[in-house]
């Protein structure tokens, strides 16, 4: 405590103090909230655990959610196509099953990219592509994320000239590859090196849980099927969901 | 980003701004992601392989979210057709 002369100096200290205090515990708040969301210490795109069980469980969960209320949508719209469709002598496919691979892949893509929190730019790239899709309608083709947006550390494209003595040149096989996978990776063109191999270990990460998740539930859906007594058009639901219910209680 | 200089040398790279050191680490947590190269620790494998090898695993998970986004779609359009079913398996799930 330096010994200040006047009461204004002394408020001043007492007031930087305070303040001292305040943004110390701001840190400490974050540093908690952090440790308890994120179990590895990193700087930007790295902080999701991907691996963590609790991760992939509310994947799972939102991923199922997220299909329920999907099904219930079309199965309404869907029915009232399948008059429409008998009406009008077309009553072949009703629900056509090629947008329904497509419409699930979105479906575990949006929650995938939601589950991101915004951390990471392939998680804000799919949820900007799909906003943009679904305001331009189907009729315009997915356009590309501006680059733009947020930080580019792109620079100039490399010179055949070395550095002094320098003995590593950078291969352009190397960076070839880079843009590439920044190809590959959703919102990764064009944006430095260092970003892409950032971008590409959380992607990879997030697309392995994926790929867990669904191949889960892809084995309960498939064993509840088999396990349920075939069903017939009939009225005997009452029998069957009894006999049902018996066997799924695993 | 970028709190870490080239300690060797005040060499920046030609390419990106990244000094070498940067790049061989994030090659490096890379490599461990890939589970073909995860077993032969040896320091052997170029970037420009491992890089390849990524854009290959990435492809290939890629194929197996299309894969089971098409299972999935069948399963749940073949549920649809009976509501009970799906009323027991939506119990089941949540």
């Amino acid at each position: 405590m330096s010994s200040s002369s006047g009461p204004a100096a002394a408020a001043a200290a007492a007031a930087a103090d305070s303040h001292r205090k305040k943004r110390r515990k701001i840190e400490a708040d974050d540093a908690e909230e952090t440790s308890r969301g994120r179990k590895t210490a990193g700087a930007g795109v790295g902080e999701t655990t991907w691996r963590s069980l609790p991760q992939q469980r509310l994947y799972y969960t939102r991923l199922v959610e997220a299909l329920s209320r999907s099904r219930r949508s079309s199965s309404a719209s869907s029915a009232e196509a399948q008059d429409a469709a008998a009406a009008s002598a077309s009553a072949s496919a009703s629900s056509p099953p090629s947008s329904g691979a497509g419409e699930v892949r979105g479906i575990a893509d949006r929650v995938l990219a939601t589950a991101a929190k915004g951390r990471s730019r392939w998680s804000r790239a799919i949820l900007a592509n799909r906003l943009r899709m679904s305001r331009l309608g189907k009729h315009h083709k997915k356009a590309r994320a501006p680059t733009g947006r947020g930080r580019l550390k792109k620079k100039p494209p490399p010179q055949p000239a070395l550095e002094g003595g320098a003995r590593k040149r950078r291969l352009p096989a190397v960076e070839r590859r880079v843009k590439v996978l920044g190809r590959l990776v959703p919102g990764c063109r064009g944006i430095s090196m260092s970003s892409v191999l950032e971008e590409t270990s959380d992607y990879i990460a997030a697309l392995e849980m994926q790929v867990r998740a669904m191949t889960v539930l892809t084995q309960l859906l498939s064993g509840a099927q088999q396990q349920l007594p075939p069903t017939t058009t009939t009225t005997t639901s009452g029998g069957q969901i009894g006999s049902g219910s018996g066997s799924g209680s695993g | 980003m970028s709190t870490r200089r080239a300690s060797r040398s005040s060499q920046p790279s030609s390419v990106a701004g990244m000094s070498d050191e940067q790049i061989s680490d994030l090659l490096s947590k890379l490599r461990q992601l890939i589970p073909q190269l995860r077993t032969n620790h040896t320091d052997k494998v170029s970037a420009s392989k491992l890089l390849q090898e990524t854009c290959n695993y990435i492809r290939s998970l890629h194929r197996e979210v299309d894969d089971l986004s098409d299972q999935l779609s069948q399963l749940l359009a073949s549920t649809d057709r009976d509501s009970d079913q799906a009323a027991i398996i939506r119990s089941l799930l949540l």
